[in-house]
């Protein structure tokens, strides 16, 4: 009975995940709360599938905690973290301690007692590393500067959990007798930390690579992998046994092994594991969440919640602040770490054992942590669709420059691709008017020396400016898709003079252009995956003019190809697939006859097949 | 007559060469002759986008000039008038001060579809090939050099047969060879049809 049972709950789990995520993501809510979803869901107060057996699985699952640290210090190479030093201890120091005083204060609000008020102050004053760093990623913040910072400070709230451990005995009501350690043990315990972290440092460094070239001898993936799962295991249980957090331990590994040969190797076998434990872990953190609690103090649970995350979101401003953040990247850090953390639940039952509080005080932590939980991916989103793009459009609201002349010709979009046609026209000595609404790409371009305006050409007025109505081309090499067909109507509405060459993204966006009019059209990737494939015919032993001609007949064709079905776009999707298969097909017939001896099109080169009298021809060949 | 080796540079023009039979096993004759620099033209710039610097210091380098490449339309192929119509620049091959390929050989070696009887006024292509090839032959001399009876390979069309192939493709050694080792008398040769008829003035070897 014992085995069907795990797999009802396995099957649970995977069924709730595979469910609730992909309709969280496509509500565009991160998969971090399709998660808690799930396990509010399957939990005891709704259906009821999984009950007390969930905070076994959480403790499985915050292995994947773990995994995860590992996985960030591969992407920190050593140097980096050295850089983030000054984060990590001082907006690390500083957001602990401030969010924990806060807390108590109003604790003690609450009628709590100094102790247990400081206690629940430190339990609250983490963040969720899962949450926040998941979501990160998710949303690409992670290398941005914000991103760094919240990694930084998540890291010192790891390594403040284990001095927040020790004290949380000392703040009870009553001092149950529990005495220190002697201090001789203080001092090997010391030296044990010492120990194992060089342990770690030095290994990583020197004896990982040659064991995973051994084990890459073997041929066999999953030994590799058992590697990987072997070397997060064993420094995770190394770092319990010595009393640290084993999220650290890994964290360290992961950065030594940054520069490692074998670091993506190590992302790709750990990742998967990763993946699942987290969302294990979310799931759970659902599952935990007392509805009934919520229900009887519907009010007050909401003001707890919503005043722990103002709290926290000040503090964490203030810091941002001290420590410099553009504004904008100031409120993706507040708003990253503004939920409870996962250790707080760990801490939370940890008091109650050594009876700092009770546990009904613990119970609601517990579930104004899980709310603060819930909350956060709302907060992502928020940060995402209404705040950043103020900063933007702030950006944006930078003055156009004034244009102080008439040119020929007008370039929008100066970045990786406009630019290349700036310098080529430059070379030619043909006077360009060069727009540009990313200031610092602008200013960059300013630097090398080139005359580039800021300003947004998409916008009627910027055009005009710009001297469109006297100039004689237009050149669209902006790349948002939207903005170029944009560009082009507004062109071709108010300035039927110029004369359209705009660059397409790809297919779609060509087959767009094509339906407004539009002649002269530049798939971006087009010439250079055909010099690729020139160059790969070369080397297979295709003689030059052999491969060019190749190439470029297969690019008339293609083009032949994107006009033909350009007309049926936007129509039947059925029908406009078939018309794509077909022409693919058709295709294949023109390089099978490529491909054959006669007649292609080079057939003129060679000897005619039926060779009639010999006078008739006056072409020599061969 | 002195014996130094001449340098010969072979500028070679054939758009199709996978599909080439003859000029495909001449060039393969005579690329690794010591003194013999082979110029494919239309591998060196499949986009016609001539070097002019490289090919004049190429000639420069040289003492032979030779054209091979099929007779396509009683010229050549595209690229070689290309070539000449940007390498032989105003002031470096002809007009004033243009003398810097005075005193060097020219020669054309050229295959043609047809054979040679096709190649006078009773055959289907009225001219001599000689007249035709005078285009190349008045470059030459406005150029300063010595146009020398044109290699010709006549009647490729028809001709399967490889042992002929393959002595065709020895003659046209042995002839850059001569050419090399100056030991054949040039003004002998200017007396001649085709360079494949001053074979037979070489002592048997």
């Amino acid at each position: 009975m014992e085995s069907s049972d795990y797999l009802f709950q396995t099957f649970i789990y995977l069924a709730a995940a595979v469910v609730s995520v992909p309709i969280a993501k496509r509500l565009g809510l991160g998969s971090v709360l399709g998660y808690l979803l799930a396990g509010v869901i399957i939990g005891p107060h709704v259906f009821g599938f999984i009950g007390a057996a969930s905070g076994n699985v959480m403790n499985v699952a915050q292995f994947g905690v773990v995994m995860m640290l590992f996985l960030v210090g591969l992407e920190l190479r050593p140097n980096v973290l050295w850089r983030l030093r000054g984060p990590i201890f001082g907006s690390g120091t500083l957001q602990v301690g401030l969010t924990a005083l806060v807390c108590a204060v109003v604790a003690l609000c609450f009628h709590l007692a100094i102790g247990p008020a400081i206690a629940v102050g430190l339990i609250l004053s983490g963040s969720s590393t899962a949450i926040a760093v998941q979501s990160l990623a998710e949303k690409g913040w992670l290398t941005t500067k914000g991103g760094q910072t919240s990694v930084a400070v998540l890291l010192f709230q790891d390594l403040a959990v284990i001095p927040i451990l020790a004290v949380l005995p000392l703040l009870g009501a009553a001092h149950p007798a529990t005495t220190t350690a002697p201090h001789s043990a203080t001092w090997f315990q010391a030296l044990l930390v010492l120990g194992t972290v060089s342990a770690i440092i030095i290994g990583g460094r020197f004896l990982v690579s040659p064991v995973f070239h051994l084990l890459a001898l073997t041929r066999l993936h999953e030994i590799i992998t058992a590697a990987a799962l072997l070397l997060v295991v064993g420094i995770a249980l190394a770092m319990q046994l010595i009393g640290l957090s084993p999220a650290l331990g890994t964290f360290l590994a992961g950065v030594v092994l940054a520069e490692s040969e074998y670091r993506h190797e190590l992302e790709a076998d750990i990742e998967p594991f990763k993946g699942l434990l987290l969302g294990l872990f979310f799931v759970s953190v659902g599952a935990s969440i007392d509805l009934s609690l919520i229900q009887s103090q519907p009010i007050l649970m909401c003001s707890l919640v919503i005043g722990l995350l103002l709290i926290k979101a000040a503090v964490l401003y203030a810091i941002g602040k001290i420590s410099r953040l553009e504004n904008s990247q100031n409120f993706t850090f507040s708003l990253a770490l503004a939920q409870g953390s996962e250790f707080a639940f760990v801490l939370v039952a940890f008091a109650v054992n050594n009876r700092v509080f009770d546990q009904g005080l613990g119970d609601r932590l517990i579930a104004v942590v899980a709310l603060s939980m819930v909350a956060a991916p709302f907060l992502f989103t928020i940060n995402e669709l209404w705040i950043q793009p103020r900063f933007s459009s702030r950006l944006r609201q930078r003055q156009p420059d004034e244009i102080d002349e008439i040119n020929p010709v007008i370039v929008a979009g100066v970045g990786r691709y406009g630019a290349v046609i700036a310098r080529l026209l430059n070379s030619q000595n043909i006077k360009t008017t060069v727009l540009d609404f990313d200031p610092e790409q602008v200013d960059l371009i300013r630097k090398i020396g080139f005359k580039v305006f800021y300003g947004d050409a998409t916008r009627h007025e910027m055009l005009a400016a710009a001297g469109a109505a006297q100039a004689k081309l237009l050149l669209i090499a902006i790349d948002d898709v939207e903005g170029s067909l944009g560009l082009v109507q507004l062109a071709q509405k108010h300035f039927p003079n110029l004369n359209l060459l705009v660059r397409a993204k790809d297919r779609e966006h060509a087959y767009r252009l094509i339906k407004l009019g539009v002649r002269n059209i530049f798939r971006e990737t087009l010439e250079s995956s055909l010099e690729m494939s020139v160059e790969a015919l070369r080397l297979l032993g295709f003689g030059a003019y052999r491969a060019y001609r190749a190439a470029h007949t297969f690019k008339e064709y293609d083009e032949e190809t994107v006009r033909v079905l350009a007309e049926y776009y936007g129509t039947d999707e059925k029908d406009f697939l078939g018309r794509v298969r077909k022409r693919v097909q058709t295709l294949d017939e023109l390089f099978e006859s490529e491909r054959a001896v006669s007649p292609g099109p080079d057939s003129a080169w060679e000897r005619p097949k039926a060779a009639e009298k010999p006078e008739e021809k006056g072409k020599g060949d061969n | 007559m002195s014996k130094t080796a001449r340098r010969l540079l072979l500028l070679f023009a054939h758009p199709a060469v996978h599909k080439s039979r003859v000029n495909h096993l001449l060039v393969s004759y005579v690329q690794s002759l010591p003194g013999v620099t082979v110029n494919d033209l239309y591998e060196a710039y499949p986009r016609f986008l001539i070097n002019v610097a490289r090919e004049q210091a190429l000639l420069l380098e040289h003492d032979v000039i030779i054209f091979q490449h099929p007779f396509y339309w009683y010229s050549s192929p595209a690229i070689l008038k290309q070539w000449q119509d940007l390498v032989l620049e105003f002031g470096f091959a002809y007009g004033k001060n243009g003398t810097r390929l005075h005193g060097k050989l020219f020669l054309t070696a050229i295959s043609t579809g047809g054979p040679s009887s096709a190649y006078q006024r009773s055959g289907s292509n009225y001219f001599t090939i000689r007249e035709l090839l005078a285009p190349f032959e008045q470059t030459a001399r406005l150029c300063g050099m010595t146009y020398l009876p044109p290699f010709v390979v006549p009647g490729v069309l028809w001709m399967d047969d490889e042992h002929e192939l393959a002595s065709y493709a020895s003659t046209y050694r042995r002839a850059l060879e001569a050419l090399r080792d100056n030991t054949l008398d040039v003004s002998e040769i200017m007396k001649l049809d085709t360079l494949n008829q001053a074979m037979a003035l070489l002592p048997a070897s």
